[in-house]
């Protein structure tokens, strides 16, 4: 119980007013779509909210307000209330923001109060709305204001991220912020670098099941594939797809494609995961991918539950990912292969 | 089985009956020019559509022709204007060798959204992101689909954008400014002679009369001479509309057309209308609607959908171009609106993911064969898997969205329930025998 308190992490998202936190909280978090978050008023104080994330993992999301009056609150009589404890500070810039420099003060004052009060948080800074800038020049304004942002943050390590609501720069951005909570991760790689292998899949990507960001990823594939972006993309992809499913009210189990040079399969893993796996052709029959992916759902399932219990060797002694051996076998050379079902 | 068998009959029947034939003759395609009018990429599947699809009535451009409408000066300075490397051979091809494809044109007023909705419908470019669309007045060189035709006429500049889409040829044509159609150098024969739809576009945001009268002058005009031509009104930028405001706007617009048409004794001119916007599918629908005029097989089409869907479980089939995903044949189950929607999404997602995985893995195959134990078996496999992706999506809700690429151009997409499915074999072989219809259609229609 103690552990499940202390993976409740905590969150800020601050910002200007009207830089768009909260349009990226719905998006990411409650399947908005980008024109929808027009609805969205003014966030007024802090909103919280919890989500829960992989099961086991519950971001404590702190949206603050970020009218100036709520601002000074924050960095004034609230201030241990808000910076205390505090994992991640995400910190969002309008880039059409005309007052970039006083911007810059509040930012300042806010890693500040960060500083003093939760010395360890991560921060991000994520130069927001860069679809209002022209595709040539995002770039180079987006390294300007990294470099200023880097020169502000009292010495703190930043990392930034340009995006957008409009594209998926903004999973990109999430799921890199997420990537860094995830308890589990060496783990949770090592068993799907395993599954990648048996299943002799070329590339194999873990999403989270309700925001699809991307958790982790394998690639096999001696060719390198042109879009270095593919992750975020896909996780594009899928929620737009989700979006119009849940206009006929349902939402998508399983997603089937056997294209010229690959086939591709996206299919629920865990309570809390989808798996995407992309064959190269002719390597194996959809039905036994199909097959794999079931072997291995209740093995992650398995390390999903037992997450909690510490320790890498235990699981390693527990782990038999079980999978239909594909091709001629040379690939699957993995170890342990007790519930290997031959075709 | 039965089920199957008498599917394949049954299909065997309409393909058999030769469809509706054309009121002349296809004008026999020089195979020179027929290459160059094309995009490189068209000549690979023996049956592309394009071939078959005929305008059901133009007169023929032969004889306009010879009636000196075009003056060879004009002529000659456009031919003259056109980049050497893009487009040799591409501009004649527009009066003679390319009757084999519907042929749209795009009018409208200046910032009306013409660009946005070429932008948006062929080009796959988010609706979002047309905002930065500047206006035509320069071209865009865009190597695969967009051929870009620059005419300098008397009093405007008119930029002509030939799109060789998957089997339809689509011009943008962008004019300010009064167009007049009795300036003898106006290369009149030229832009309307082939022409299968003049799709007008109205911005109903923006004050419509002057446009409006527009419109009445360009069809009473083309009224004269081509008669064949349908005509379609896109009252366009509805979004943001009221639903009342709306068809309020469009009877306005349709009651303003019939009074001036019927002053000029046009009065059995058949303009459509359409509402449509770029930021849904409304503007997809239309052209759906647009172009399934122009398709002399689409009752043989939908026949076809019809007894694959009666005999296979399906519950709605749409016959789709990927690339704009526009639907040229559908059963004969209304259509509505939601199961459009998440077909054409469908596609979005098979285009999306086969771009990013469908590069070429050619190297790879050192690595892949020691892993293939039956080279044959295996390559006989690629062989087909390259002819046509098939894929399958599962809802929560027990509906089956199945997807067939039935060529290079279309792809066949079916709405069924789950116990449909898992008899896949027989869909799949359901399909398989559609495909082959709907081949030995086009043949026939060649």
């Amino acid at each position: 119980m103690e552990e499940r308190k202390g993976r409740k992490k905590k969150v800020l998202l601050m910002g200007k007013s009207g830089s768009g936190k909260s349009s990226m909280r719905s998006i990411v978090f409650s399947n908005y779509v980008a024109k929808d978050t027009r609805r969205l008023g003014a966030t007024i104080d802090v909103e919280h909210s919890h989500v829960r994330f992989l099961g086991n993992l519950t971001l404590n999301l702190w949206d603050c307000g970020g009218q100036d009056a709520f601002m000074e609150n924050y960095l004034a009589t609230q201030r241990d209330h808000v910076f205390r404890n505090v994992e991640v500070l995400i910190y969002v810039f309008d880039v059409e923001s005309r007052e970039f420099e006083r911007d810059l003060i509040t930012y300042s004052s806010c890693i500040e109060a960060l500083r003093d009060n939760s010395s360890n948080a991560r921060i991000f800074c994520l130069i927001h709305k860069m679809d209002l800038v022209q595709t040539e020049l995002r770039e180079r304004l987006f390294n300007e204001r990294r470099d200023v942002l880097e020169s502000r943050s009292l010495g703190l390590s930043i990392t930034c991220f340009q995006t957008s609501i409009w594209d998926e720069t903004l999973y990109k951005a999430w799921a890199g912020i997420v990537y860094t909570l995830i308890p589990n991760l060496p783990q949770l790689e090592t068993h799907l670098h395993r599954f990648a292998s048996i299943a002799d899949a070329e590339e194999v990507i873990l999403f989270e099941r309700t925001t699809f960001l991307v958790i982790s990823h394998v690639t096999r594939s001696s060719i390198p594939n042109p879009f270095p972006d593919r992750f975020e993309k896909i996780s594009n992809i899928v929620k737009q797809f989700k979006q119009s499913c849940s206009k006929m009210a349902s939402n998508f189990t399983a997603f089937e494609l056997r294209a010229a040079g690959f086939s591709a399969f996206i299919d629920v893993l865990t309570p809390n995961t989808y798996i995407l796996v992309v064959m190269p052709a002719g390597a194996a029959e959809s039905a036994t991918t199909l097959m794999n992916i079931a072997v291995a759902r209740k093995h992650f399932e398995k390390l999903e539950r037992d997450s909690s219990v510490r320790g890498v060797e235990k699981l390693e002694r527990d782990s038999s990912v079980k999978g239909v051996e594909t091709g001629g076998g040379g690939a699957g050379g993995v170890g342990e292969k007790d519930g290997i079902y031959g075709n | 089985m039965p089920l199957s068998s008498s599917s394949s009959s049954s299909s065997e029947q309409f393909s058999c009956r030769p469809p509706p034939t054309p009121p002349y003759n296809p004008i026999p395609i020089n195979s020179k020019m027929d290459c160059s009018a094309s995009s490189q990429s068209t000549k690979k599947n023996s049956y592309s559509l394009e071939r078959f699809l005929q305008e059901p009535a133009s007169p023929s451009p032969r004889t306009a022709h010879k009636s000196g409408y075009r003056p060879h000066s004009s002529m000659s300075r456009s031919q003259a204007l056109q980049s050497p490397t893009s487009s040799v051979g591409t501009y004649p091809g527009l009066g003679q060798a390319s009757n084999r494809r519907p042929r749209l044109l795009l009018m409208g007023q200046r910032r009306s959204g013409k660009s946005s909705i070429s932008s948006v419908v062929f080009h796959k470019m988010p609706p979002t992101e047309t905002l930065f669309l500047e206006s035509t007045t320069r071209i865009q060189k865009d190597p695969i689909q967009l051929v870009p035709i620059f005419v300098l006429e008397r009093g405007f500049i008119a930029n002509i954008w030939l799109l060789h889409s998957s089997f339809m040829d689509f011009q943008v044509w962008d004019f300010p400014g009064q167009l007049n159609f009795l300036d003898p150098t106006f290369d009149f024969d030229h832009i309307f002679g082939e022409l299968g739809a003049l799709i007008w576009v109205i911005d109903a945001q923006d004050e419509y009369l002057e446009p409006l009268s527009n419109l009445h002058t360009t069809i009473i005009a083309i009224q004269r001479f081509y008669p064949a031509i349908n005509i379609e009104v896109f009252v366009h930028k509805v979004d943001g509309l009221s639903d009342e405001y709306k068809l309020d706007t469009q009877r306005d617009i349709m009651q303003r057309t019939q009074d001036e048409l019927s002053d000029n004794g046009l009065d059995n001119v058949q303009v459509s209308y359409h509402l449509t916007s770029i930021y849904d599918h409304s503007i997809f629908e239309a052209f759906s609607k647009v172009i399934q005029k122009l398709i002399p097989q689409l009752g043989t089409l939908e026949n076809l959908l019809n007894v694959l869907c009666s005999n296979s479980g399906i519950e709605k089939a749409f016959l789709f171009d990927v690339l704009s995903k526009i639907y040229i044949a559908t059963d004969s189950s209304p259509v509505d609106m939601q199961s459009y929607e998440i077909c054409s999404d469908y596609i979005d997602v098979i285009v999306d993911v086969s771009e990013i995985y469908g590069y070429d893995r050619k190297p790879q195959g050192q690595v892949s064969s020691p892993t293939s134990e039956a080279p044959s078996e295996t390559q006989q496999e690629e062989e087909e898997a390259t002819l046509e992706a098939s894929s399958i999506i599962r809802l929560q809700n027990g509906m089956v969205l199945y997807l067939r690429e039935i060529n290079k151009y279309l792809a066949l997409i079916c709405l069924m329930r789950k116990d449909s499915i898992e008899r896949q074999g027989l869909v799949d072989f359901n399909v398989q025998v559609f495909q082959n219809a709907l081949q030995r259609v086009f043949e026939v229609g060649r």
